[in-house]
């Protein structure tokens, strides 16, 4: 048992560092103001109780200036507050171009998280320190949230829709994980642990994260390689080249994918649209509407074949092609063993590890 | 001539006279009434029992999260107890509790009218409350609902089982009594004042109860067709809300809080108004700063519908919009402030008396300063990535929605309630109580502050053992608070079966409530003989003014007013 009473919980972001300035500069000014109003409400009750010899004479019953003078005050004051709150807030919003990309998958009751570099992690997630890292993430079912306490931040995980948060973790430890947007009867146990490294052992934990590869899954075929390149593998699998740039009797049936992200494209719709993630994968599963201008629409949807892990993957690597090889052999890679959703759980996240 | 020998006078003629509540006894006389003053009283007894069953969910939760394992209920069974606690205290406490009950009975007679506009549509609305009411009720007994009473899609929509369309027609129609109350309040004060009652003669708490008014109507159409394309969407499979259908889950998270932000202003104004009158009636003084007052209630409302977006900071809603969104939730904060101070103000100079009624009030303000002041944490967007949706939420709006409101009608309660029912409750008892609720209150509270700026999440069944001792700090003060509920229960009902006859005006307040007898005759004022109003309101520092029933009226009780007369 740990209850020694807590006041804090550590710093371990960039920006829970600032956050924290601001959250107890309000602390201040909240305290101000309550001690203001009981403080006066005390005074009026003692001095003005019923029956004591004051002078009640001349009872003011409006004053201009007065009502100025407590409405100007906490209109600047608070104006303060938001134009720092919002100038941090912009700051923690777009993620920096050189941020590492990590995809984050979230169902009941779980969360899957993908590394480029082919890892894959079950309810744990294990970050590099000093880094900033970018954590693209989607749901499969319900909306659930992405909320570390220590790094002062969480971000909504939507379905059919991405969303984005980015930190750089400035703390080694070990941090609780939560879902924090209810999502059903096990919520309370949709959640593991954050692990920052320092860099060398982060390397380490890389090199051996080649642990056994669970049966099942693209993992079981798949462990070495990136998640470009398992990508690679299912576009192979469901013969995607055939009509995007190959060679067989389909040829031309599709555009080419060459240096597609980040370009604008033209919709039948009469859409222009960016070719971001959202695109590359609301294309997979909605072709018709999201239909390319100047091409006859012939693409399957493939909502119900690929999962949303399997969209990243393929995307990752749809993102190379005609940019840079994939190359054969990537980091060492694994499916972290599956989460166990029934007794052990909660033991996992809450029992007997202590918390640091 | 004493006090009591007029009090003794009275309670001998109010033995025989004729009230609103002995008029008639059979059950149709009340079920039937168009009486507003008896549909306020069934109103008060059927919201009293939802609370009573709210509260009972309340404690159930408060006990299970003694342990960070929860050893009492299954996991699925909590989420329904927490979603029952949600559902019923906010449909069917917390929107209706003050202008259903203590509104539906003082603002016609406020502003010296003989019933509402339309009693036939108030009976009506009493009925669609209690349909409402038995359909949540028996959605959450029968199967039970797990949503939250946010009911975010697509979970509501898609994935929960349970009842939960049931539960949200019974909220559809919940709701329609709130209209139909709002409608009627709005044509009621702009039609039925007595003459010579001006906009700005009206009592604080009428101005409050039309500024409800209005948010009730704009606000309520819009979460009642939100609530029904869940339903659509549940039961025919349209797609509205759930990507898997085409839908957009975040559209259903801005129409459901274009309401249910305003809501929680649905829940304080007529709590801000209350107290005014209790500040004004215990200060022996006019509320300082009137026109202040009185706007700063119209700002609240129009401002309260402009910052829905601050309850969706953490979605992916566009950087700029979450900014707009967050500088006018710090804008609602100045009216706020501005009431507080003059509310204190108001006392100066005054002469104040803390009875049972006034106590609440204070403990009102206590409560809403520091829900107001913990709301800015949250209109921050920066610390709102933090703390939005952990405890320090469920803190900071039980501050607000139930320290507000909740006080604001017990205070109300104890004001009124000697007009309401003619009889007078014990005042050491009525006294202990609002000391033990504001003690209670924050015992329960505060720690839930500590608990989600420490990072504990809402709506968790199981927790990490470091945020256990704030979650047993927070049990035991529920445990006080629970006794401060149970008090009022048994000293009300005491005093309606032998509590003193109240005069009609015990309080030696001002306002033409207390000009009628205690408990008022059906149609409160004779035909023949309407107030006419030539006086401010809250005049307490001239003669009190005479009409047809006000001889009984004990005056000039300050020695100070006549030393002020006489240097005027």
């Amino acid at each position: 048992m740990d209850n020694e009473l807590r006041l804090t919980i550590p710093a371990a972001s960039e920006f829970a560092e600032q956050h924290d300035k601001l959250f107890h500069t309000i602390n201040l000014l909240a305290i101000f103001f309550t001690v203001i109003v009981f403080a006066g409400l005390a005074f009026m009750i003692i001095v003005y109780r019923k029956g004591s010899k004051v002078n009640r004479l001349r009872a003011p019953s409006h004053n201009s200036w007065l009502e100025a003078a407590w409405t100007i005050p906490p209109l600047v004051l608070g104006l303060a507050v938001f134009f720092w709150s919002a100038n941090l807030f912009a700051s923690a919003y777009n993620p920096p171009r050189n941020a590492k990309e990590i995809f984050v998958i979230g169902k009941q009751w779980m969360w899957h998280m993908q590394h480029s570099n082919g890892i894959r992690e079950n309810n744990e997630l294990h970050l590099p320190l000093g880094e900033p890292i970018k954590l693209t993430m989607i749901s499969q079912d319900v909306i659930h949230a992405f909320y570390v306490p220590e790094f002062r931040m969480q971000r909504m995980v939507e379905p059919g829709n991405y969303s984005v948060m980015w930190v750089t973790p400035s703390k080694p430890g070990k941090y609780h994980l939560f879902c924090n947007m209810y999502c059903g009867t096990q919520h309370s146990e949709m959640g593991g642990w954050v692990y920052v490294l320092p860099k060398e052992e982060y390397n380490r934990w890389v090199a051996s994260a080649a642990r056994p590869v669970a049966a099942g899954g693209i993992g079981s075929k798949m462990g070495g390689l990136s998640l470009a390149q398992q990508g690679r593998a299912l576009y192979e699998k469901r013969d995607c080249a055939s009509c995007h740039e190959g060679s067989g009797p389909s040829q031309g049936r599709g555009p080419s994918l060459a240096k597609l992200y980040g370009q604008r494209r033209q919709l039948q719709s009469g859409q222009s649209v960016v070719a971001d993630d959202a695109y590359l994968r609301n294309v997979l599963y909605y072709p018709n509407e999201y239909a390319l201008a100047g091409w006859q629409q012939s693409m399957p949807s493939y909502k119900g074949t690929l999962s949303e892990s399997d969209v990243l993957a393929i995307n990752a690597y749809v993102k190379t092609i005609g940019v840079s090889p994939v190359g054969e052999v990537g980091a060492p890679s694994s499916d972290a063993p599956a989460a166990d959703t029934t007794n052990q759980q909660w033991r996992y996240m809450y029992g007997g590890e202590s918390y640091k | 001539m004493s006090v009591s020998t007029v009090d003794r006078a009275i309670s001998q003629k109010e033995k025989v006279r004729e009230n609103y509540l002995n008029v008639a006894h059979t059950v149709e006389s009340w079920l039937l009434t168009t009486d507003h003053k008896r549909i306020a009283m069934m109103y008060l007894i059927s919201i009293s029992f939802f609370f009573v069953l709210g509260g009972i969910f309340a404690g159930l939760v408060r006990l299970e999260l003694t342990s960070p394992n929860g050893k009492l209920l299954s996991s699925e069974t909590y989420n329904k107890v927490f979603s029952a606690h949600g559902i019923i205290m906010v449909f069917l406490f917390l929107v209706p509790v003050i202008p259903a009950s203590i509104g539906n009975f003082m603002l016609p007679i406020m502003i010296g009218a003989r019933d509402l506009a339309f009693p036939r549509l108030n009976l009506l609305s009493w009925y669609l409350y209690m349909i409402g009411g038995g359909m949540i009720l028996a959605s959450i007994l029968f199967g039970g609902v797990d949503t939250g009473w946010t009911f975010y899609t697509p979970y509501s929509s898609i994935y929960a089982n349970g009842n939960v369309a049931l539960c949200l027609v019974g909220v559809f129609i919940a709701g329609f009594s709130s209209i139909t109350t709002g409608l009627n309040f709005i044509v009621t004060v702009h039609k039925m004042r007595a003459p010579g009652m001006t906009w700005f003669r009206m009592p604080l708490f009428i101005w409050a109860l039309y500024a409800t008014s209005v948010i009730i109507m704009l606000g309520t159409p819009v979460v009642a067709i939100t609530l029904l394309l869940v339903v659509i969407e549940r039961t025919l499979g349209f797609g509205i809300f759930s990507p898997e259908l085409g839908g957009d889950p975040v559209l259903f998270q801005h129409m459901f809080w274009f309401y249910s932000h305003p809501a929680v202003y649905i829940m304080m104004l007529p709590a801000l108004g209350v107290i005014n009158e209790i500040i004004a009636a215990n200060c022996k003084k006019r509320i300082f700063g009137y026109e202040f007052v009185a706007f700063s209630s119209i700002a609240i409302a129009v401002f309260g519908f402009i910052v829905w977006g601050h309850h969706m900071f953490a979605t992916s809603q566009s950087m700029y919009a979450s900014m707009v969104f967050s500088v006018i939730s710090f804008l609602v904060a100045v009216p706020s402030a501005i009431k507080v101070f003059n509310w204190i103000t108001t006392m100066y100079k005054g002469s104040v008396e803390l009875t049972s009624h006034m106590l609440f009030a204070l403990g009102f303000i206590g409560l809403f300063t520091i829900g107001g002041l913990t709301g800015l944490y949250l209109s921050s967007i920066a610390t709102d990535l933090h703390l939005t949706a952990t405890y320090f939420v469920v803190a900071h709006f039980h501050y607000v929605m139930v320290g507000g409101a909740l006080l604001g009608f017990m205070s109300g309660l104890h004001f009124w309630w000697p007009k309401m029912t003619g009889k007078m409750y014990n005042e050491f008892w009525g006294q202990l109580t609002a000391i033990l609720m504001f003690v209670g209150f924050n015992m329960t509270f505060f720690p839930q502050f500590i608990a989600g700026w420490l990072g504990m999440p809402r709506r968790y069944h199981f927790y990490a053992q470091e945020y256990q001792v704030w979650h047993v700090a927070s049990s035991l003060g529920a445990s006080v608070l629970g006794i401060a509920f149970i008090l009022p229960a048994i000293y009300l009902t005491h005093s309606l079966i032998a509590g003193k006859q109240a005069s009609a005006n015990p309080w030696n307040a001002v306002g033409l409530e207390w000009t009628i007898p205690s408990p008022p005759t059906t149609f409160n004022f004779p035909e023949n003989d309407l107030p006419v109003v030539t006086w401010e309101a809250y005049e307490y520092y001239k003669e009190q003014h005479g009409h047809g029933h006000s001889d009984e009226l004990e005056v000039g009780a300050f020695e100070w007013r006549e030393s002020e007369e006489a240097s005027v």
